[in-house]
């Protein structure tokens, strides 16, 4: 077995198949960085694997999974500042959390270098929004490379460690989705060991650091006039395919794949200018692309970010180029697949994509909603809340697992912003409601992530509802990432607050949930509930590693009378209904947990016979 | 410029990524040239994923709608889908003949997909598979695919033994010999 650690750790060149996320560390092992800082979310959890699968005696860096984005990317800034190169990654929404002190950045001087890896989701295939992070970009003055494929993730990192380390500047790589995911056979380096760490903070030598009153002026200065620079530097990562046609095509990114994809044959009648940095732009390349053709379209996933730019340079130019922006809202919209950059292309030049007849698949689909795992101790918390809680009640969803609650059966969890949103959202639904209770969810990841500020506003200024927080030992629903909650107990947090209602109870514990629930609504004033379940996924996975194949599982006795509790109430996916309305236990999903045991009035569900507990 | 599109699809925990690897895998050691993707959203939570894979001459690992050559599922209502929206005409399909039934299904709003609903796709001109074997462990189920990919050797130019190479580089000697047997039981 070849194992992932052992690939990248070798000395190398060599080539092997991975996606972008694991050519990534790769090039963090060659370019010699020396920290690391994450914390999860998709699409860059994938590198977290990676360099986990390296065992941390010949692991060449420190990493850690940070509390939250913001303090990963401190840690960053903070070991860079001192000469050792970092690097923090996160997903796309992370940069809302990383806001505060990134826009701070380009100020700076950071003598070891910084790379920012920032996993954007075109599509908000694992994301509670598409937001374009370029825009940050822009605000903060910061250098930006946009891969297309997971050669060019590794290329890019290794040449932005370059410019990081020569203008002691943050700069930023941007993946999306399925550029993260990109799988192809990498050529990589050499990777020649070097243990030297440094202390060389100096704010005499290098500062000032501390951006205030006229240093603001003098450091923003800095600044814009790297930023000038960069756009030299963006000069030479521009692609341009040019057979002298009148159109021409600006992009970047996996659209710049697809496009010729989608082009096929057809790319020989537009020229095709693809922007390796997308901040700043390479202006004398656009301009020369944009004299050189009558009509330009841009072709961008999610906002008109180029698009402004290019339009800006093109009246400063005094150039009568047509530039072809985003036609309609579906162009901002969703991410750019193939069929999408097909129609992108074709309301553009119709005569340019060739659109082929669709075939008629008219065959019958179902369609399928994410859904809690078999066994989930979330699950078992809603089948207790949504028992307990009346129509007009409010409850909170925040990020995680658990947010699926709002799905049918249960439907708890009726609106959700962000992690960490819970506490503030659900203080605010309770103010002038004394009808309604009002209850917030937040998993136990989150808790510490973003959940902290909410939970000493609400006691700060007396506010009235029931926090449940749903620990299950993990952060879960980004695969299982351990978190502070290892080492730092919730319970002692909370009691060091000084909140006086806080309850525990195992969630499969129905009865007891139930009771602790109803106590902590009359309670009145602000209450937490603590409801365990380790996550049964990952229990289930460890269990399988140990060699367990086989578990005992639950079945349906005659006593069934057809009510449905297990399926319409309880909702495990185990529970299928088949011909003649019976109900069946399917054995490829049941795990054994027997936490649905209880819920049938009729007490028809069983353990199979001859397994032992 | 043309590419060999292999589409694949399944439910999160029924070992997709596997699959997709190993075939990657096998193709590169069968001197082709490969890309692919995983889409896994919210996968591991009972949702749908899907991997995209191409042979030869392609920038982008994503397929365009009806234009698979080779579609691999999993699950009955994932190979509907996978029907649905990406065979072309002339796409052959090999699915694992077992059921995850969705929300609506098990609340009774919808009706399973059968294997009926499969075989109409023949007068639409695709090529079915229909695969089961009863298996110690449901984990193994992606290789009694894979095996019937192999056998009516459905990739262009990817041999039995490109398959065992490209499994043996993926897993422990342990679960190697498990899977082996089962690819190589014929
Ligand atoms: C700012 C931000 N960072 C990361 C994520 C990705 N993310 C989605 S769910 C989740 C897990 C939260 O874990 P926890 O609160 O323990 O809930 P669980 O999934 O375990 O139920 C994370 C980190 C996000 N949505 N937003």
């Amino acid at each position: 077995m070849k194992t992932l650690g052992g690939i990248l750790v070798q000395k190398g060149p060599f080539e092997e198949i991975v996606i972008g996320n694991t050519a990534i560390v790769r090039a963090m092992i060659e370019g010699g960085v020396k920290v690391v800082t994450s914390y999860p979310g998709s699409p860059t959890p994938e590198i977290a694997e990676a360099i986990n699968s390296i065992p941390k005696e010949v692991r060449p860096f420190y990493f850690e999974f940070s509390v939250n984005e913001k303090v990963a990317l401190e840690v960053a800034f903070g070991a860079a500042l001192n000469g050792n190169t970092s690097c923090v990654f996160f997903k796309s929404v992370g940069m809302n959390v990383v806001a505060d002190s990134f826009v701070q950045l380009s100020m700076m001087r950071i003598p070891g270098g910084m790379i920012i890896v920032v996993g954007d989701d075109p599509g908000a295939n694992s994301s509670q929004n598409e937001q374009d992070n370029r825009h940050y970009m822009r605000m903060s003055y910061t250098p930006v490379f946009e891969p297309c494929n997971a050669q060019e993730i590794y290329d890019m990192f290794l040449e932005a460690l370059r410019i990081s380390r020569t203008f002691e500047s943050a700069i930023v790589i941007r993946l999306t989705t399925h550029t993260a995911h990109f799988k192809q056979k990498v050529r990589f380096g050499e990777y020649i060991p070097n243990s030297t760490s440094m202390s060389i903070f100096d704010p005499k030598k290098r500062g000032p650091y501390i951006p205030l009153g006229e240093a603001v002026f003098m450091m923003k200065r800095r600044a814009l006039e790297n930023l000038q620079k960069y756009s030299e530097i963006s000069e030479n990562h521009v692609k341009l395919i040019a057979k002298g046609n009148q159109r021409g095509i600006i992009t970047a990114g996996l659209p710049f794949a697809t496009i010729l994809d989608v082009l096929g044959e057809r790319v020989d009648y537009v020229d095709i200018l693809k922007l390796g940095m997308i901040h700043p732009l390479p202006r004398k390349a656009v301009v020369q692309f944009l004299k050189s053709h009558k009509e330009v379209k841009i072709v961008e996933e999610l906002d008109d970010f180029l698009e402004e730019k290019i339009k800006a340079i093109a009246y400063d130019e005094g150039l009568e180029t047509k530039i072809i922006g985003k036609l309609s809202i579906d162009e901002w919209i969703g991410e750019y697949l193939p069929d999408k950059v097909e129609e992108v292309l074709f309301d553009t030049w119709p005569d340019l994509v060739e659109k082929p007849e669709v075939p008629k698949m008219s065959i019958k689909t179902v369609k399928r909603v994410p859904q809690l795992c078999p066994g989930c101790g979330h699950r078992a918390a809603f089948y207790v809340i949504s028992k307990v809680l009346s129509e007009r009640d409010i409850s909170v969803a925040d990020i995680g697992c658990h947010t699926l609650g709002y799905l049918p059966p249960y439907e708890v969890g009726q609106v959700l912003l962000c992690m960490g949103h819970s506490n503030g959202t659900a203080s605010g639904l309770s103010l002038f409601n004394s009808e309604r209770k009002v209850i917030a969810l937040i998993g136990d990841s989150t808790f510490f992530h973003a959940g902290l500020p909410g939970i000493i506003n609400a006691v700060y200024n007396d506010h009235k509802y029931v926090l449940i927080v749903m620990e299950n030992y993990t952060t879960a629903m980004t695969g299982h990432q351990d978190h502070a909650g290892s080492k730092i107990k919730i319970k002692s947090v909370l009691e060091a607050f000084g909140i006086k209602n806080i309850y525990e109870v195992d969630t499969y514990n129905y009865e007891r949930f139930e009771q602790v629930l109803r106590e902590a609504i009359a309670a009145q004033g602000f209450s937490v509930i603590i409801a365990r379940h380790p996550c049964m996924l990952k229990f289930t996975r460890e269990r399988r590693v140990k060699g367990f194949a086989k578990v005992r599982q639950v079945r349906v006795t005659e006593k069934c009378n057809l009510a449905m509790s297990c399926i319409s109430i309880f909702g495990c996916p185990s529970f299928q209904r088949i011909e003649g309305n019976r109900v069946l236990v399917q054995k490829e999903l049941c795990i054994g947990d027997g936490s649905c045991l209880a819920v049938c009035p009729k007490g028809a569900l069983a353990y199979e016979e001859g397994d032992q507990r | 410029m043309k590419s060999f599109n292999i589409f694949l699809i399944g439910v999160g925990g029924q070992g997709i990524g596997l699959l997709s690897e190993v075939i990657a895998r096998a193709i590169d050691y069968s001197g082709q040239r490969v890309i692919g993707v995983d889409t896994h959203g919210l996968a591991q939570r009972g949702g749908t994923v899907s991997s995209h894979i191409k042979i030869g001459e392609a920038d982008s690992p994503l397929i365009k709608k009806h234009d698979a050559d080779l579609i691999l599922a999993l699950e009955r209502q994932e190979a509907a889908r996978a029907i649905a929206n990406y065979a072309k005409v002339g796409c052959m399909v090999v699915y694992y003949n077992t059921s995850w039934q969705p929300l609506d299904v098990r609340l009774g709003r919808d009706r399973e997909i059968t294997e009926d609903d499969l075989e109409i796709a023949r007068s639409l001109g695709v090529r079915i598979f229909k695969v089961r074997e009863s298996l110690e462990d449901v984990r193994m189920q992606n290789i009694v695919l894979l095996k019937t990919v192999d056998e009516n050797r459905l990739i262009p130019g990817v041999k039995t033994e490109n398959y065992i190479l490209a499994m043996k580089d993926l897993m422990n000697e342990s679960v190697f010999e498990k899977n082996r047997t089962v690819f190589l039981n014929r």
